[in-house]
């Protein structure tokens, strides 16, 4: 018996999500004396250390090129029911990422689990039955949840557990699969978008960011974000009428209907802080606002705030930036 | 081509949540409940688009919850669907989606779209469930969707671009901002979703294997550290050596 966990096949690399999951299944196999098998797929050889120092006693490795190049869902949890058949395991982790968090509710369906999508702790056990905690209401409130399916299936979200650092060497073994199950679904093209091509960080992954709203008056303006979010090498992000009114492109909404993002720092340049813009970046470890207003609803959501005009602000504010970095 | 969009029923965006019942219910004193803005303001509104442009015979809603939810669902009749289904029960992920793909089975159902979580329990969980309950494939987060016959053309957002799909019907997709954009129902709308079918459905036996143990509202933030204008540098200086975040 052992704790399965699924990494996402990312470019050939293993981002620190699936890492995390690997932490949170080897903390549930600890509590529980099994073992933990890593589901890949063509995984690079210098990537195993870490899968295995983040907990992982096995990987089993899925070859074949049709899993590097598919973004069919059901072709990959297919394959991971297998390994989850082949281990008899009784809980299947993921990460709340990428194809992680698409590839969880397939796999949970084929093995009639139940499931937990966005785990935020490692679980609590009593016997058969998992106690996980995860927000719920757009960051507004947390839940704990019992889960009792006599398979289980959890998905852990992204910043927040810590990564094990326990060193093991993961036995490594090829995967196949009992049949490749085909599909329709063709990947045609990927077009990055301009500012990640220019060196970018994609908003989703980024531990610093950016955000401007309709304080900046108009797009014309969006330099100062810029500018402010080059020296920090941050993502910029904006809010819901920057994105509806057309100044910046819709995949670079946070809010509860766009993005929700959970950055270390996150910087909000003339956003009022209506509740739905704090529903989707709640989750920030720190909060900065620079607003006008001195009554803005953000102040009291944020960490530390300046009041003033963002066009005198934020230009300082990278100028003592600069002097910072090139002080390091 | 039919197409049916699972609905859920949430808080308004700007509800205050609290909890009663020993922290295990939502207190829903207050609260303004309405179609979970991405299942509405997304799938709902790009398949009516889909059907005004000739690509779709029909749109249907189903939504999993008890009778006192129909006006929410009245709502989407009112935005433009044709009929819809109430599944009458109540459940985790799992029921709810087991039954939504029961239904769609036995009513032939072409398309599968809806939002890519719900505003209350951001779980994203359904679209994968369904899928996998039908042995569908399963498109997440879709920022475009053309049809085209049997031919489904669609782009979503990962990994800092867009990356652009075809697939082939049957599916389950689910839409995320950029897909479509909101719509405010019309006084005729309003009128014809009176009388607009809304079929009730006993729900096929599923287990719930979740239970809620309890709900806590978010801790808020320590006070607010308000710095002058004309001190930045105290800010970089805070954000080095207090949050440790730079």
């Amino acid at each position: 018996m052992s704790i399965v966990v699924y990494i996402e096949p990312h470019k050939g690399k293993v981002k620190k999500a699936s890492l995390e999951a690997v932490s949170y299944a080897a903390n549930i196999a600890q509590q529980t004396g099994t073992s933990v098998t890593a589901v890949t797929f063509n995984i690079p050889q210098d990537c195993i250390s870490d899968i295995g120092n983040a907990g992982a006693d096995k990987i089993l490795n899925v070859e074949g090129d049709i899993y590097s190049n598919t973004s069919s869902i059901k072709t990959i949890a297919n394959a991971v029911t297998d390994v989850v058949k082949a281990e008899q395991a009784t809980v299947i982790v993921f990460p709340f990422d990428g194809s992680g968090q698409a590839v969880a509710p397939y796999v949970a369906a084929k093995e009639k689990a139940g499931i937990i999508a966005g785990a935020s702790e490692f679980p609590k056990i009593n016997g058969d039955t998992l106690e996980i905690k995860k927000n719920v209401y757009s960051g507004k409130a947390s839940a704990v949840y019992a889960i009792n399916s006599s398979v289980k299936v959890i998905s852990v979200l992204p910043n927040s557990v810590p990564l094990a650092n326990v060193g093991k060497t993961p036995e490594v073994a090829a995967f196949q699969p009992s049949k490749t199950v085909s599909s329709s679904v063709k990947l045609d093209n990927f077009k990055i978008n301009d500012d990640v091509a220019h060196g970018g960080v994609p908003i989703p992954d980024a531990e610093l960011v950016v955000s401007g709203g309709r304080g900046l008056k108009g797009p014309e303006n969006w330099g100062l974000v810029e500018d402010l979010a080059h020296v920090l090498g941050a993502a910029t992000a904006c809010s819901r009428p920057v994105a509806d009114s057309d100044w910046r492109p819709h995949h670079e909404h946070v809010g509860q209907t766009g993005l929700a993002i959970r950055p270390n720092l996150y910087i909000a340049i003339g956003i009022s802080g209506a509740i739905q813009h704090l529903a989707g970046v709640n989750g920030s470890k720190t909060i900065v606002v620079i607003n006008n207003d001195p009554e803005a609803p953000f102040f009291k959501s944020a960490d530390y705030g300046i009041v003033g005009d963002a066009f005198k602000i934020v230009p300082k504010l990278t100028e003592a930036l600069k002097n910072f970095k090139a002080k390091q | 081509m039919k197409i049916l969009v699972p609905i859920s029923q949430v808080p308004d965006t700007t509800a205050k949540i609290s909890f009663t019942d020993n922290d295990t219910e939502l207190n829903a004193a207050g609260v303004t409940f309405i179609i979970n803005p991405y299942d509405e303001w997304y799938a709902l509104v790009r398949a009516l688009e889909l059907k005004e442009a000739g690509k779709a015979e029909k749109v249907t809603l189903i939504h999993v919850g008890p009778a006192a939810n129909e006006a929410t669902i009245r709502k989407g009749l009112a935005i433009g669907a044709d009929d819809a289904v109430r599944i009458d029960g109540d459940g985790d992920s799992s029921f709810v989606a087991s039954n939504i793909a029961d239904y769609a089975k036995n009513n032939a159902y072409d398309l599968i779209l809806l939002g890519k979580e719900t505003i209350s329990f951001n779980s994203a969980a359904t679209g994968g469930l369904i899928a996998g309950d039908l042995d569908w494939d399963y498109i997440p987060l879709a920022t475009k969707l053309e049809v085209d016959g049997n031919s489904i053309k669609l782009e979503q957002d990962a990994d800092g671009g867009v990356t652009e799909i075809s697939a082939a019907l049957p599916l389950v997709v689910s839409a995320a901002k950029g897909m479509a954009e909101q719509r405010i129902p019309n006084m005729r709308g309003i009128m014809a979703a009176r009388t607009k079918p809304l079929q009730v459905v006993a729900p096929v036996a599923s287990d719930s294997s979740i239970k809620v143990v309890s709900f806590q509202p978010s801790a808020g933030r320590q006070a607010c550290v308000m710095i002058s204008e004309d001190n930045v540098e105290e800010l970089v200086e805070l954000l080095h050596t207090k949050a440790r975040v730079i």
